[in-house]
């Protein structure tokens, strides 16, 4: 039985056709709407490699059933900032390099932006916190905390 | 930075460069799959340069998330003087690319680097000597600025002098390359290429790359691994929209489907009855298990004097036995591929660290031709080795080949924690003699190592459907780093090689190379204990003198630390954090990259917690190509290896792997990073040397070695927990 969900992403209205309710919304945001920032890392809301914004606050696309997403505001790192217009973490993580594989870099930035518009200046310990739940394999930790502490100086 | 859309750009107009390749080559193996050179000793086979003077790299080696590529286009654009915006990179294709072995052993640079300079200071010096002859000029007045040569009677482009057409050239490795004066690009720290579009979603991984007409494919994994698939009741998933096809051969079992959330819930809800099978050991006794594994092969890997008689009689003797876990890759993105079968040709795409292997063993799967199969890869989440990339390419072109139709394959997370070959069980039980003075007079060490080197690991999918393989196993080149860089007067290292190995293994990360100088540099730090010796003073006595370079590494990390010389443990061992720090050298397989750590470590006494608060560094790889790269590869070593060294452990039964996600196999979080601090030596008129694994070889000892320091309790089984931890502080 196909439903439709129609939400908002990255400022543009969609319409998804799901033929099952419970699809987790990360697979609607890479194969309906072709968002390519959020990644499958688990699928069980342990990696953060498909971190989004859904209404304002960082969320784990994997954990959320499609239809939950009806009527909400979703923001992906495609839509986060630009190469002219990058969001101010997105320049950090460029101006540290931090970035290896960057499974992982779609959640880091997402996660680090979501802290910075609640905590604009946020401590070492709370950078390492806010992330404690994001993993990298290749790494990048201490770049990481460098960029969003650089991003959070402005 | 678009390097990404670039190469896809570039698959695109494949056709065309054919054309411009092939005129006046002839048809070179005609009956292969090849769309340009390919041969080693061809500069066709790594540059070509378009008509618009675009410059195009081919490389065997990939980027697996390193940054490798960017060094590659800093060597380029350093021998032929253009800007590195000119150049564009394919790697890992094996219709367009060398075949320069897999990406492993920290070799990319060192090796296809190399090979890419030759090649690039070949083709400079025939491009100086065309214009020459076009400007009237010696070659030696001309000028090169970003691709156009200058002098004589005007100037002239690259692209004006070959623009289009193939080089006709074998490689000279005597070609002049650049002196370090000279250098402009290389030796300096340049923006990776990669990193912008990763930063903005919009890089293509192979988890993103997508055909027309193509379905999703998801292996069904026995739920014990030498189970077989007895019945499959295809019944079962009749309900869920968009199932094509279920594919079942011997214990191969995969979905296909419209959809890729149709493929997930079908090949969860399949129903298939399994064969029962225990054929694991028992993980509570693996190590017993290790050592009654029959030995297939004893492998002598240095012997100098009459070690076990100086050791006999010897003031004193020590041993111990040292022992690493069974690893996982456990990769961030699960391993995935996409495989397409036209015209009775194959053509997969994944993240194989070593595509032309993966093309025979695809070819022997599938009983094809080899020159039938192509294979191109895309960059994945970040490898450490031979991880699951290889095995879904197979599943990818099983499914495919059902079907008749493109097939994209993503494993989930538990079959990337359960399937991807293991990093081997690694243990090595040391001996040594020392004389009144506490100078070691004889050291033995042996090693039991499961048999093989660094060949191909055999596909999933051919052992679980029974199909064609090599049937070995490869756990990548283990023996190394066995043998000390230290001037023993009696030494004899020997590795036991086992037949077999509870799971498929193979290479992760500094391969046997981290767990030989782990255990001999603990063991080292136990001698320097007993003769009471400052670890970093008894190390440098060992060094032998025709070696400056080692010395130089230990006396900067040891002067980075601020390194107070005394014995360890430390004598003020009161209250309940205790600290201490530890040091290790490491000359990488006795021939390249010389690396020395001291950790800073905190350990309370009563929970058994360890912290590594601080992690120096000193690294000396040669000439650098591009300096921030090799310290992120740097730092990138440090913590993967702390992570393995404090937290990580493969978990079984007696049926599979028990250790399925980020919460039963636990990796090392941000909070518990420490700071990390790096001193780069830079040797410019040096070749360059691997810097994507040495690091890592000296981690866990520099760990123990600092735990022993704080607490006088040694730690010889990897990972140190705080239960062991514990355990040793109860026993100290």
């Amino acid at each position: 039985m196909t439903q439709t969900v129609a939400m908002t992403v990255n400022g543009r209205a969609v319409t998804v056709t799901v033929d099952d309710p419970q699809m987790p919304l990360l697979y609607a945001l890479r194969n309906d709407v072709g968002a390519g920032g959020p990644h499958y890392g688990c699928g069980l809301g342990q990696c953060g490699a498909c971190t989004i914004h859904l209404n304002g606050e960082a969320a784990r696309s994997c954990q959320i059933p499609v239809a939950e997403a009806a009527g909400k505001t979703i923001v992906t790192l495609d839509g986060l900032g630009t190469p002219d217009r990058p969001h101010p973490v997105q320049a950090a993580f460029i101006a540290e390099q931090a970035v290896q594989c960057g499974y992982c870099a779609n959640g880091m930035i997402m996660e680090s932006a979501a802290l910075l518009a609640k905590n604009p200046r946020p401590t070492e310990a709370q950078v390492n916190e806010a992330l404690a739940n994001n993993i990298c394999r290749c790494g990048t930790h201490p770049r990481v905390v460098a960029a969003v502490l650089r991003a959070a100086r402005g | 930075m678009n390097a990404i859309t670039s190469r896809r750009g570039l698959l695109k107009a494949g056709g065309a460069l054919t054309v411009a390749f092939t005129v006046g080559l002839g048809p070179k193996g005609a009956a292969a799959w090849t769309e340009k050179p390919v041969a080693g000793d061809e500069v066709a086979a790594f540059l070509s340069i378009d008509a618009q003077g675009g410059v195009t790299v081919f490389v065997g080696k990939v980027d697996l998330g390193t940054g490798v590529r960017t060094g590659f286009m800093q060597i380029a654009a350093e021998e032929l003087d253009l800007a590195m915006s000119r150049i564009r990179v394919v790697e890992g294709d094996t219709a367009l690319t060398p075949d320069q072995g897999p990406t492993y052993g920290s070799l990319s640079i060192q090796n296809a680097g190399v090979a890419l300079r030759a090649a690039s200071a070949t083709a400079r010096r025939e491009l100086l000597n065309m214009a020459a002859s076009r400007l009237g000029a010696p070659a030696a007045s001309l000028r090169v600025e970003d691709g156009v040569v200058s002098g004589g009677s005007g100037r002239v482009s690259y692209a004006e002098l070959v623009g289009g057409r193939a080089f006709d050239l074998k490689v000279d490795t005597n070609a002049p390359i650049k002196p370090p004066e000279a250098r402009r690009i290389v030796g300096r720290t340049v923006p990776r290429v990669d990193i912008p579009a990763k930063v903005f979603g919009r890089f293509e991984y192979v988890h993103d790359f997508k055909l027309p007409n193509m379905l999703h494919g998801r292996p069904v994994r026995p739920p014990a691994m030498g189970a077989t698939a007895e019945a499959v009741d295809e019944a079962s998933i009749r309900h869920i929209p968009g199932v094509v096809r279920v594919v079942h051969q011997g214990a191969f079992v995969g979905v296909v489907a419209e959809t890729e959330w149709a493929a997930v819930r079908a090949a969860r809800d399949l129903r298939v009855r399994w064969s029962s099978w225990a054929g694991l050991p028992d993980q509570a006794r693996l190590w017993e298990h290790v050592r009654a594994t029959p030995v297939a092969q004893v492998q002598v890997t240095s012997n100098r004097g009459d070690a076990a008689g100086a050791i006999q009689g010897a003031a004193r003797r020590i041993s111990a036995s040292y022992d690493f876990a069974i690893h996982s890759h456990a990769s961030m993105g699960p391993s995935c591929a996409v495989a397409e079968f036209r015209d009775g040709r194959l053509t997969t795409w994944s993240a194989s660290q070593a595509t032309h292997n993966l093309r025979k063993q695809l070819a022997m799967m599938l009983a094809m031709p080899v020159e039938q199969v192509r294979c191109v890869y895309l960059e994945g989440a970040g490898c450490y080795g031979r991880n699951g990339h290889e095995d879904a390419a197979a599943d990818a072109a099983l499914l495919a080949r059902a079907v008749g139709r493109p097939v994209r394959v993503q494993w989930m997370r538990a079959d990337e924690h359960v399937w991807d070959p293991k990093g081997p069980p690694h243990l090595v039980d040391l001996r040594a003699g020392l004389d009144a003075q506490g100078n070691i007079v004889g050291w033995e060490a042996e090693a039991f190592i499961p048999k093989g080197a660094g060949g191909n690991v055999d596909l999933t999918a051919a052992e679980l459907g029974g199909l064609p393989r090599e049937n070995q196993i490869h756990p990548g080149n283990i023996i190394h780093n066995l043998a000390l860089p230290y001037t023993f007067p009696a030494v004899k290292t020997t590795c036991h090689r086992l037949d077999t190995t509870p799971f498929r293994p193979s290479w992760i990360r500094t391969p046997g190379r981290m767990q030989n100088t782990y255990a001999n540099e603990a063991f080292l730090d136990e001698c320097a204990a007993a003769a009471g010796a400052d670890p970093v003073a008894y190390r440098l006595r060992l060094m032998p003198a025709d070696d400056p370079r080692g010395r130089e590494v230990l006396e900067r990390v040891a002067r980075l630390a601020n390194w107070q010389a005394r014995p360890s443990p430390q004598r003020e061992r009161s209250g309940e954090i205790l600290r201490g720090r530890g040091v290790t050298y490491c000359k990488y397989e006795l021939v390249r990259t010389y690396v020395a750590a001291v950790a800073e470590v905190e350990v309370n006494r009563r929970t058994g917690d360890i912290r590594v608060t601080r992690f120096f560094c000193a690294h000396d790889c040669g000439q650098m190509i591009n300096p921030d790269g090799v310290k992120s590869q740097v730092e990138g070593n440090i913590i993967h290896t702390l992570s393995r060294t404090l937290k990580e452990e493969l978990t079984f039964d007696r049926g599979t792997v028990t250790s399925r996600d980020w919460g039963s196999y636990q990796v090392i979080t941000f909070p518990e990073v420490p700071e990390i601090v790096i001193d780069l030596i830079d040797r410019p008129t040096e070749r360059p040397w691997g810097a994507g694994e040495p690091a890592a070889a000296i981690v866990p000892s520099a760990v123990t070695n600092a735990i022993f320091d704080a607490t006088g309790a040694r730690l010889r089984s990897v990972p140190f927990t705080a239960a062991k931890m514990r355990a040793a502080l109860q026993g100290a």
